[in-house]
């Protein structure tokens, strides 16, 4: 669901068939009938936008039927926590929103605590202010019929993938889920994932092998890149960036350092100065003392409450509020929700750098369609850059491996490494700010020494992502000497005599070499195909989070046959005396919750070690939208009441008010539900794909897929060019007329969806009217993270 | 030993990575294609096309299929084309692999002829005349390497190796894909050298799926030859 791994993951989609050859059964659930679809043993289509209502309904399923995993969500999720009386849920709106901000004071969503500041909890599930007694209020709504009126799926089909999927929960079993964009690119986007993570809560699926939410990358390195802070709001290892009211060093790491006062949460977060510090060290080297917060005050700061998301970028691009732009390795001309705005936005820049490995629809903005180059005053300089299999580095994959690759041909001509060429321009803007300037101390302190003979080195930046000991330094007895590599973060200090660029891969490049380089074939002792020695997983090489959650509270495995890890301590008396586990490398390595006699431990931890709390998330006060999943519209819809509440949208989804971000729902001049995708043969933009030919023979044209009976109402035959269109653009495509597509039932009238992939622009192949389909797409995102809606909204199609 | 193919198209999703690593193992180049209402590009075989994922929506029993088949070259083990061309310097079987080989020297002969004996409406001919298709990789597979195809595909759908073992591997997916599919079947797996596994019948995948000789006729001679051969045509219709 939310993904078509046959056809956007090919090779994950072999180990799916070897799944399914040894008897797991497949389930497809997508607008349209996909690739992975033919290999599926359930199909079941959805109207896009609809799956929190899909998936809301499978929790009501599995509670109904008591079909959870009692123990796990009593000792493992906060099903048992007591949520404060300022909560409340009424007409689609959860307690605390504001709607002139269109926003929520999430503190009337706290949990009650006890007079130590822990939580209260009912190990029970009874209490009726429990999160699993709220958690069941709240989806007793989700009716297979009133979800069935929503999501178009037929009502055999959902009862018959709740009850396929829920079987899952029992002990010893697992189900797992593969999403991607088609999942997240949503005003609910977030809480869509929510929704999963609850079910696999419930049914006891995380932390154990074959279970977990498991996201699939769109580009083979973003867990990396977003592992080291691509975005706007993180810095690497997912520390926060400071705010504006973050004034100080201590300030920041007291706003970001969680508090627990339970004794049997691990807490981790606890550690984050040392993390924060650590960075600070690798930033500034030398010139971050103690005396100067380690440089934190040169640091930028974001204004707090406001974003500076990509849409949010392109959106004050488009406003003029800026002077310069990096396309680095992108396309924004085809690759943006609302391309058609992201390209008059460019024309108000003075300038922009193109690094790509061709030419772009986004260099060449200023003499596509519609412009009139001697109107635009935009610079573009091109830089052409070395392809990936032409350097040296490493690349992180979904799983978390960091896999180190060596350089297989030289780049070609004039084209350079990325680091090569941000190492260049780093020394240039440092001797221009040398020289002096406003503010220049960031600039002229930064540690910037990754070149070897004048070559970017990645060994060096790899290392320094490590972390060295920069003083000697005794822990637990042994002295680390100066300029060695860090062994793991737990050796991290707050003090200033360790660096680390990033402490989730503090571990990966020690004294011990590089350990993303291993190549090892050898399996773990648990023998379920973890292959430790096989590159690098962070954290501490561990490869399957929250894998203590895969045991029973005595430590031994739910799953007999394919233990993750197992307690193997020495017993006496009925209580475990020493300290042992095998298999992965635990999640922590603390005794279980209890002793083999089944009394409680004192030194234990509970088991999801990253939440403040100990305990996996049913309810989540943290979100913007809302403590629990609810169904919304999407911006754009074909129907004008939401059915299962009384607001039609997410009452947080942001709206950009530009000209450019017309938007229309229920308007009789758009009314088809339209999703955008890609397929098997071209890749994101197709900047890497629409230039070779033997790619371009098998899919050579935009196309959008539509159901014969939307054919034959519009008068469309397959193969015909049509055109597609939306408020905000339009674009000529090839009509694929086809089975694959059904019209919807919802709330009693057909809806028809077509769908659209987004790999196409007019640079290339030339000659043709090939365009993006993200002309039409709107620019409104997921009120959490800002990813834009680009997988549910309404056209209009006619015959060209 | 000579070799075969197994192609399981159980297990096929059409990624497309055969139909690519074969033309670019062969250098040949892409052709001008529109898309025609259907992911299936280029339309059909051709010279410059010798591997090609054929694509199919079907509705079996009331549910919908989106059937896959990478046709190729089926290298027989009596190639009808061979007898049909009678001229060993232009078509001819690799005696170490049973590759079924066409060179330059197909130019000279009836093309259409030649077509026309395929019963899986295989070979093309150039505009010269010159006659081409899969090669079994026999450039590869001559110094240990896998087939192109083979080599790229990501599921298992395309298997490759000594005839006896792929026979064996046949039977083993075979007996796997009927769990799923009941009517799943190998098709003329006595009589070729690329055997395909399909789950329904074969014609819904593609009309030349199967040879039908009353349909498209064989030559006199590989009819004689079938006549003397009924035993195991018999095993494998049971298979």
């Amino acid at each position: 669901m939310g993904s078509n791994a046959a056809e956007n993951h090919p090779i994950s989609f072999k180990y799916v068939t070897e799944a399914q050859q040894k008897g797991a059964q497949l389930i497809s659930v997508d607008p349209r009938f996909t690739r992975t679809s033919s290999k599926a043993d359930i199909y079941a289509p959805l109207r896009s936008g609809t799956d929190i209502a899909f998936l809301g309904g499978m929790i009501k399923y599995i509670l109904d039927n008591n079909l959870y995993h009692e123990e796990y969500i009593a000792w493992y999720t906060n099903a048992p926590f007591i949520v404060g009386s300022a909560y409340d849920f009424k007409d689609g709106l959860f307690s605390g929103y504001n709607a002139d901000t269109r926003k929520y004071d999430n503190s009337k969503w706290a949990f009650e605590m006890d007079a130590d500041g822990v939580p209260k909890m009912d190990r029970t599930l009874k209490d009726k202010r429990s999160v699993f007694q709220l958690l069941k209020k709240h989806f007793d709504r989700y009716t297979p019929e009133l979800v069935s009126e929503i999501t178009g799926t037929p009502k055999a089909s959902l009862l018959e993938i709740y009850k396929t999927y829920a079987a899952t929960g029992a002990k010893g079993k697992a189900g797992t889920i593969m999403y991607a964009m088609g999942w997240t690119q949503h005003t609910v986007g977030v809480q869509n994932i929510r929704t999963m993570a609850i079910i696999q809560l419930l049914l006891g699926n995380m932390g154990v092998a074959g279970g977990g939410v498991n996201a699939l990358r769109g580009e083979s390195n973003v867990q990396g890149s977003t592992d080291h802070c691509l975005l706007w709001h993180i810095w690497p290892g997912y520390l926060k960036t400071p705010r504006a009211s973050n004034v100080s060093l201590a300030e920041y790491n007291r706003k970001w350092t969680p508090k627990s006062n339970d004794p049997l949460s691990a807490n981790w977060w606890q550690n984050y100065p040392k993390y924060s510090v650590s960075m600070l060290k690798s930033f500034f080297g030398d010139k971050a003392t103690q005396s100067n917060n380690f440089g934190y005050d040169w640091l930028p700061k974001v204004d707090d409450g406001k974003d500076y998301s990509w849409l949010s970028l392109f959106d004050e691009m488009y406003k003029g509020t800026f002077k310069g732009f990096f396309a680095w390795g992108q396309n924004p001309a085809c690759s943006g929700a609302n391309a058609g705005k992201n390209r008059k936005a460019f024309a108000k820049l003075d300038w922009m750098v193109n690094a790509n490995l061709f030419d772009n629809e986004t260099g060449s903005f200023w003499k596509g369609p519609g412009m009139d180059p001697t109107q635009i005053k935009t610079e573009v300089f091109f830089l052409p850059v070395a392809a990936s299999v032409e350097k040296e580095g490493s690349i992180t994959n979904s799983g978390r491996w960091s896999q180190w690759r060596y350089q297989g041909p030289k780049p070609l001509g004039n084209s350079l490494p990325d680091g090569q060429i941000i190492m260049e321009l780093g020394n240039r803007i440092r001797a221009e700010y040398k020289k002096g300037g406003k503010l220049n101390e960031p600039i002229v302190n930064l540690k910037w020494d990754y070149l070897t003979n004048g070559e970017y080195d990645p060994h060096k930046v790899a290392k320094e992502i490590n972390g060295y000991f920069l003083k000697d330094v005794t822990i637990k007895d042994k002295t680390y000497k100066k300029g060695t590599l860090v062994p793991s973060f737990a050796f991290l200090q707050a003090d200033g005599s360790t660096s680390s660029g990033n402490w989730l891969y503090c571990n990966s490049y020690t004294e011990k070499g590089n350990m993303a380089a291993r190549r090892g074939q050898k399996d773990a002792p648990n023998n379920i195909g973890l292959y430790p020695e096989f590159s690098w997983c962070w954290p501490v090489n561990r490869r399957i989070i929250y894998n203590r959650a895969s045991v029973d509270l005595k430590g031994q495995p739910w799953d007999k046959e394919h233990p993750v890890i197992q307690f193997a301590g020495d017993t006496a008396d009925g209580k475990y005396t020493s300290k042992k586990w095998v298999g992965d490398v635990p999640d922590g390595g603390w005794y279980p919750m209890q002793n083999p006699d089944g009394s409680m431990r004192q030194d234990a931890k509970y088991a999801f070690i990253m939440r403040k709390h100990g305990h996996g998330q049913i309810f989540g006060p943290g979100r913007a939208d809302g403590p629990f999943p609810e169904h919304y519209e999407p911006l754009e819809c074909p129907i004008e009441k939401n059915l299962m509440n009384a607001q039609r949208i997410n009452p947080t989804a942001p709206i950009y008010g530009t000209k450019a971000d017309e938007w229309a729902t229920c308007d009789p001049r758009y009314p088809y539900v339209a999703t955008t995708y890609r397929v098997v043969e071209h890749w994101q933009t197709g900047v890497m794909t629409r230039w070779q030919p033997w790619l371009l023979e098998m899919q050579p044209q935009v196309f959008v897929e539509m159901s014969e009976e939307l054919g034959k109402l519009k008068g469309i035959k397959n193969g015909e060019r049509v055109k597609v269109s939306s408020p905000r653009g339009a674009l000529e495509a090839t009509a694929v007329v086809t089975k694959r597509l059904q019209p919807f039932k919802i709330g009693g009238a057909v809806v028809h969806q077509v769908g659209i992939p987004w790999h196409y622009g007019w640079r290339m192949p030339t000659g043709t009217l090939e365009e993006s389909a993200n002309l039409l797409t709107p620019a409104t995102g997921d009120p959490n993270t800002r990813i834009p809606e680009t997988k549910a909204f309404m056209v209009n199609v006619a015959k060209v | 030993m000579s070799k075969s193919f197994l192609v399981d198209t159980t297990l096929c999703t059409a990624c497309r990575g055969c139909q690519v690593a074969c033309k670019q193992w062969h250098d040949l180049p892409a052709e001008n294609t529109v898309n025609r209402g259907s992911y299936q590009n280029p339309a059909d075989l051709s010279f410059d096309t010798y591997k090609l994922v054929r694509m199919r929506e079907e509705v079996i029993d009331g549910k919908l299929n989106w059937l896959f088949f990478p046709d190729q070259c089926r290298h027989c083990i009596e190639p009808p084309c061979q007898d049909t061309a009678g001229e060993p310097t232009a078509v001819f079987t690799d005696a170490a692999t049973g590759a079924v080989i066409y060179t330059a020297n197909t130019r000279g002969l009836n093309a259409e002829e030649i077509r026309e004996s395929c019963p899986y409406d295989i070979p093309r001919k150039a505009e010269d005349g010159t006659l081409a298709k899969c090669d079994m990789c026999n450039d590869r597979v001559e110094n240990g390497l896998l087939p192109a195809c083979v080599k790229v595909c990501p599921t298992g759908a395309m298997n490759f190796g000594a005839r006896d073992e792929i026979l064996e591997l046949a039977q083993k997916h075979l007996s796997t894909a009927k769990k799923k599919y009941p009517n799943a079947q190998l098709l003329d797996p006595d009589d070729v050298r690329t055997i395909y596994l399909v789950g329904y019948a074969p014609d819904l995948y593609h009309d030349k799926a199967v040879a039908s000789t009353s349909k498209y006729g064989i030559t006199r001679q590989a009819a004689l030859r079938k006549m003397f051969n009924p035993l195991t045509d018999i095993v494998s219709r049971l298979g």
